[in-house]
């Protein structure tokens, strides 16, 4: 093990220890003036939003289109959840921050509190210098509806990476938006990608041209801050051909005691010999130990290895949320392309998570590999929920499918439901699975060693975790296992 | 000279039922004292009422570590005040390298005494030389802890930690068991490098052998959750002929 390693995991003890009660540390509200238009969804709100973005006819035809087709669908009862009626005609589905009106020419311009808010979370909206040795990130984040502000777009420029918010790519690259919009998650998809294809506000798009390697980790960070306001943000990523890009997800929002829905789709296209590293650390308000409030989680997230040798990795660590929906998949199309996913899961107190990947294999000689990890603590409820797919014409298909659960406590669930489906004889399909407890000897072997219970736990978890972990970009690894102890405070003793 | 560890008449059980009944004991700096005794006399409950596990329930009597009374304290906090504990059965934890448990280990004890942490640097430096010694290539200082470990390697990696935390009061469950003679040899010796004027042992064994290697200062036997005998170290090879059949008579029929 690397030095670096282990002071990362003392690192996690020191911040879960520091931490010491305070359970969700990005729930204060910013207080800002705000355009919000009034709640109910109809033609003339999805009118209303794309006009307001000054969309071309097409896009505004398509968002009318998936309006209409979501209006004949029915929401999804089939996931491991339990919620009240959403009534959608009680939501906000626009609302940005008045400062934004005539919109920032630069990031000189962006209102100083919403930076002071991202400087809050953790997240430079600045250029400033980097210190030797830290890899610069370029930051694209979004504030309820809009996106406020990208970093480092000149620098990336300069080798022709296209990174800016999904409505500045409307106006300056309607070619590629238009070409690649709804090409791996179509707009009827689903219930939610439906809603998201009529309403979606802002988010990222993200161009990397052929044989560039991304010279620098690309992240969005989304912040709902208003409240009975829903976020329907569209990321979309294309690697070209041999391109390689790592991107980052990060997500937050106030503690209300009100739900918020967050329904966003994710496109991910990596063509030939392309591969597409896609990170997320959510960690949205849970609601409160009794169940109040908190995001209903529920994306669409969605990688198309449209030719050979391409790959697409999905790495994610889920803290937040009250209800996640959510299954990142991969569409194996090329040939000996590569489809990955590795999750960790963590529900607490009255958490649900129904959450895993499908991965379809459609190429000859494709592979896919999924670890998935699952935490349930408290009165939680955690599903993986996996589909492994291998189409007649996918000679060679192999998949290998790795799912552990750790329960803490009894009060507890944890489900497994895997799907697999070969229907190409020269398939190889593996499928493990374990289902575990933190012992009451471990805990005490820990504590005999001087570590209090919750140090303990979250030593025990972050090595259950550990296999996913390892594929996290390192920025993001410490937060990740600082969240793993804070995320499960409170669920011993 | 105030004790080390000083119990007195200590009573306790599990799930309402009784196994120390009044037992006393009290060890000074420096020195070693072997517990012997068959199945099922309390020896390793004594060593987790000490240790401060969970579900056992002190009744009566005390148990005074440096003066100051265990009963009261957390687990953790008996570690932090220096109290280790070598397990029968040390633990697995999967994905947690040996090497992370022992600085998280060290740290969190350093941090309870409000000291400073050590540095990567040195730790590093510290775990290398004290598992050297013990025998250890650095190859297992990252392997993932106890995981897949053979019985010996277990519990030398047991005396490994006690070797970094450098307890004043070491109580050694059953440590020789399951060990072949060479494993035994390598565990007394790292045991006896760890003999020290300000540190205590406590020696829970069934057998002689491992006193072949650790000399102790006092052999205590132990039946039916009492000391029924004391003396020096040839009060174990006595035990090593006669069996503690004499012993087991006397306290059923006490």
């Amino acid at each position: 093990m690397s030095e670096a390693k282990a002071s990362i995991d003392k690192d996690t003890v020191d911040q879960v220890a520091k931490f010491g009660g305070e359970h969700y540390k990005y729930g204060f509200t910013t207080e800002i003036d705000v355009d919000k238009i009034p709640n109910g969804l109809s033609e003339d709100i999805v009118r209303f939003i794309s006009a307001k973005k000054e969309e071309p006819q097409w896009l505004l035809d398509w968002r009318l289109d998936a309006y209409e087709r979501w209006k004949s669908m029915d929401e999804p009862d089939w996931a491991h959840v339990d919620y009240p009626k959403i009534d959608y005609q009680d939501l906000c589905y626009y609302a940005a921050p008045k400062s934004m009106e005539d919109g920032p020419k630069s990031l000189d311009e962006v209102n100083p509190q919403l930076l002071e808010t991202y400087s809050k979370l953790g997240i430079s909206l600045q250029e400033q210098e980097v210190l030797a040795g830290v890899k610069k990130i370029a930051v694209d984040a979004v504030f309820d509806s809009v996106s406020v502000g990208t970093t480092f777009r000149e620098e990336l420029a300069k080798d022709g990476v296209i990174f800016c918010s999904f409505s500045e790519a409307v106006q300056e690259h309607p070619e590629l938006v238009k070409k690649y919009l709804g090409s791996v998650v179509p707009k009827s998809d689903n219930y939610f990608a439906a809603l998201n294809s009529a309403v979606f506000s802002d988010g990222s798009f993200c161009y990397i041209p052929p044989g560039v390697k991304c010279p620098m980790e690309l992240s969005t960070y989304f912040r709902i801050n208003e409240a009975n306001t829903g976020q329907f943000e569209r990321t979309l990523v294309i690697a070209d051909k041999g391109a390689y890009v790592s991107y980052l997800e990060g997500c937050t929002a106030p503690m209300r005691d009100e739900n918020q829905l967050h329904a966003a789709v994710v496109e991910l296209v990596a063509l030939e010999d392309a591969e597409i590293k896609y990170s997320t650390v959510q960690n949205w308000y849970p609601g409160d130990k009794d169940g109040k409030g908190g995001i209903y989680n529920f994306v669409t997230k969605r990688g198309d290895c449209r030719e050979a040798r391409a790959r697409i990795s999905w790495t994610q660590v889920e803290t937040g949320s009250a209800v996640t929906w959510k299954y990142p998949s991969c569409i194996l199309r090329g040939d000996d392309s590569v489809g990955e996913f590795y999750s960790i899961a963590i529900s607490n107190n009255m958490q649900q998570v129904d959450s895993g990947t499908k991965m379809l294999h459609l190429g000859k000689n494709t592979s896919s590999r999924i670890i998935s990890k699952g935490i349930s603590a408290g009165r939680s409820s955690n599903a993986y929920r996996g589909q492994v797919n291998v189409h007649p014409k996918a000679a060679g298909a192999r998949n290998f499918t790795q799912c552990d659960s750790l329960l803490i406590g009894d009060k507890c669930a944890a489900h497994t439901v895997p799907y697999i489906e070969a229907k190409n004889l020269s398939a190889v399909l593996e499928h493990e699975a374990t289902t575990s407890k933190i012992s009451d000897d471990q805990l005490f072997f820990c504590q005999q060693r001087g570590l209090d219970p919750e140090e303990a736990v979250a030593l025990i978890v972050n090595g259950f975790c550990r296999d996913v972990l390892q594929h996290l970009p390192m920025e993001f690894a410490v937060e990740a296992q600082k969240l793993v102890g804070i995320s499960l405070e409170g669920s011993v003793g | 000279m105030s004790a080390l560890l000083n119990i007195d008449n200590l009573q306790a059980g599990i799930d309402g039922t009784p196994i120390l009944n009044g037992l006393s004991l009290s060890i000074q700096p420096g020195e070693v004292h072997a517990i012997m005794g068959p199945n099922g006399s309390g020896k390793s409950t004594l060593s987790y009422v000490l240790s401060g596990k969970d579900g056992y329930e002190v009744s009566g009597g005390d148990m005074m570590f440096e003066g100051q009374s265990l009963a009261d304290m957390a687990p953790e906090e008996r570690a932090i005040a220096g109290l280790f504990l070598a397990f029968q059965y040390p633990l697995e934890i999967p994905g947690v390298t040996n090497m992370t448990f022992l600085k998280t280990s060290l740290n969190a004890i350093l941090r309870g005494r409000g000291e400073d942490e050590m540095d990567a640097a040195s730790f590093l430096r510290l775990a290398r030389e004290k598992s050297r010694a013990l025998g250890m290539n650095d190859e297992m200082l990252k392997r993932q802890l106890n995981v897949g470990f053979s019985g010996g390697e277990k519990k030398r990696n047991e005396i490994l930690q006690m070797a970094m935390l450098e307890p004043k009061l070491a109580i050694l469950d059953e440590t020789d068991s399951g060990l072949d003679i060479d494993a035994l040899k390598t565990v007394a010796e790292g045991l006896n490098a760890l003999r020290a004027p300000d540190r205590g042992m406590l020696v829970i064994t069934h057998y002689q052998r491992l006193l072949d290697f650790i000399k102790p200062d006092v052999v205590h036997v132990m039946a039916a959750g009492r000391i029924v005998k004391s003396g020096g170290p040839e009060l174990a090879l006595e035990l090593e002929k006669s069996g503690y059949a004499e012993y087991v008579g006397e306290t059923v029929n006490a």
